[in-house]
């Protein structure tokens, strides 16, 4: 059964050094406010599996809290390249990164077969391209029925899942709503989850029957963090950042400034620094 | 009369023709996301575009710098999961028309977003595959956008992200794929067309102004021409005045979320 807790409790319990750590949020939703947590928490020898490592992992590898990087696309959406992951895989700063590389399919389906209890995913896929080469863990299998061989990856099943949401209720039911990515998936395959909400409301005031919910006995911890999903975005709350991710491109090129930049607004600073980007916008 | 137009204008616009209204369209990131809502602005009002965050039907007033903004979820018909995305729509055959674009891409349309260099020591490490890889497979075809250069016109592909016509005609088939591939390449210069025969790229179609020595000059390999060469028509006037509205749309939306 989920608590409710400070974000300095949450990921005190339930993050380790050499974890194995998932923080989704397809473009929507991602836990910055959590990743800064963990930066300030000093983890290491971190495994980070997230489809769009996107800037909170730039941030995370950045800081050298990652030994390993399991993802399906490194870029800064719109913008260009992830300089800190650049920096990390092409000249080892501040510490080299093991990559475990797949597309968006294989993981989307790994995290599937995850909250599956299943102990790999099997799908049609990775014809005629080079990752395979590249990747050992995937493999072929042969179709029991037809003999068609089909692509394999193994099932994701992080120590911890990182996510944040729009809003929980008292009891600790979370409610998620718009581009809902992996996350239920993401949750339902890991150990341990850790949420962070916009706000905690009596009504979760979902908009349909059929809404994303995360039932309180699914998650570990639940911190309230109004905009922590800054600069990415709580549809129904603020809009996605897109000046500042742009402006990330020139931070993050280069490593001292991107250090400063980390010890002023990460280091120095506390989830109550992401207040300010909540509730913004009516309309998002 | 026309007037004066940028070669980047021409590749958007060139790129969106290719559509049709009928089309159930999957968006890559970059370049193709331009042309597929420019086409929704024109001759394609009804074309259902949709993005692998989830979104189906999505008909944004501005472009999104991601493949996930806000704007795409509010405007969509519905959203749904990422795995329902890639399990149900894509792999499941729905959709008609994948739009790529890439770093790097050889005669037979196959696309390198992966790495410049040897893959465990690179030169240049580059986003990767994400959504691509399965887009080129499972896709009825594909149509792929890009600028020419030396650079991204290469002769030999380091690394293959995504699949194209491999090594020439009946690559895809032997690897089971029922799936055309690249069927259409759109470029700020000419439009390339794989040859019946042997799948490899040739020119179809120059751009105005645009000589067969610079386009030659711009490409890593040796570049063929079709027997008939065509001059693409050059935006019309109500082209332009859509992609410059909903370009300036854009830049003004995106400064002002910072």
């Amino acid at each position: 059964m989920t608590e409710f807790c400070s974000l300095e409790e949450a990921i005190a319990r339930n993050v380790r050094d050499g974890d194995t750590v998932a923080m989704e949020g397809f473009t929507h939703l991602i836990p910055y406010a959590a990743g800064h947590e963990v930066i300030r928490q000093q983890r290491k020898h971190l495994t980070l599996i997230r489809m769009t490592p996107d800037l909170i992992y730039d941030q995370l590898i950045g800081m050298g809290a990652a030994d390993r990087l399991v993802f399906s696309w490194g870029g800064n959406p719109g913008v260009g390249s992830l300089h800190r992951l650049r920096d990390a895989v092409e000249n080892g700063w501040p510490q080299p990164l093991a990559l475990e590389e797949h597309s968006h399919a294989a993981m989307a389906n790994a995290y599937e077969a995850g909250a599956a209890n299943l102990p790999f995913a099997v799908f049609r896929g990775y014809k005629g391209v080079d990752l395979p080469k590249v990747n050992p863990k995937i493999r072929t299998v042969e179709c029991p029925f037809t003999g068609e061989k089909l692509a394999a990856v193994p099932a994701i099943r992080p120590d911890v899942t990182i996510i944040h949401a729009q809003r929980a209720d008292r009891a600790g039911n979370v409610l998620l709503d718009g581009i809902v990515g992996v996350q239920k998936q993401a949750v339902l395959a890991a150990k341990r989850a850790v949420v962070t909400v916009e706000e905690q409301v009596e009504d979760l005031g979902a908009p349909g029957l059929n809404a994303v919910i995360l039932p309180a006995w699914t998650t570990s911890a639940i911190a309230v963090v109004p905009g922590g999903a800054y600069p990415s975005y709580a549809q129904g709350y603020y809009r996605r950042a897109n000046g500042f991710y742009i402006a990330w491109d020139d931070i993050s090129r280069d490593r001292t400034k991107f250090q400063d930049w980390m010890r002023d607004n990460v280091l120095g600073k506390g989830p109550e620094a992401f207040r300010s980007y909540g509730r913004r916008a009516v309309e998002a | 009369m026309t007037g004066t137009f940028t070669p980047n204008e021409m590749m958007t616009i060139v790129a969106a023709r290719a559509l049709k209204n009928s089309d159930v369209c999957f968006v890559g990131i970059g370049a193709p996301s331009a042309a597929c809502n420019l086409a929704r602005l024109t001759h394609a009002p009804d074309i259902t575009l949709i993005y692998e965050s989830g979104t189906i039907g999505t008909r944004p007033t501005v472009l999104p710098l991601s493949i996930g903004d806000g704007e795409l979820c509010a405007t969509a018909l519905t959203t749904v999961s990422v795995p329902e995305m890639f399990r149900y729509w894509l792999q499941g055959g729905r959709i008609t028309v994948g739009f790529l674009s890439g770093a790097q891409i050889d005669r037979y349309g196959n696309l390198n977003t992966t790495v410049v260099g040897p893959y465990e020591k690179p030169k240049v490490r580059l986003p990767g595959g994400g959504g691509a890889p399965e887009i080129a497979s499972s896709c009825g075809e594909t149509f792929i956008t890009i600028a020419m250069s030396p650079r991204a016109f290469v002769e030999r592909l380091g690394f293959i992200t995504s699949f194209g016509h491999g090594r020439g005609r009946g690559d895809r088939e032997a690897l089971g794929l029922k799936t055309k591939g690249p069927t259409r390449i759109m470029t700020d210069l000419c439009v390339l067309e794989p040859e019946p025969d042997t799948k490899e790229f040739v020119v179809v179609s120059l751009h105005p102004d645009v000589t067969q020595e610079a386009v030659r000059a711009a490409c890593g390999w040796p570049l063929r021409f079709s027997p008939q060469v065509k001059e693409t028509p050059p935006p019309t006037p109500e082209e332009l005045r859509v992609l410059r509205e909903l370009q300036a749309r854009t830049k003004k939306a995106h400064s002002a979320d910072a």
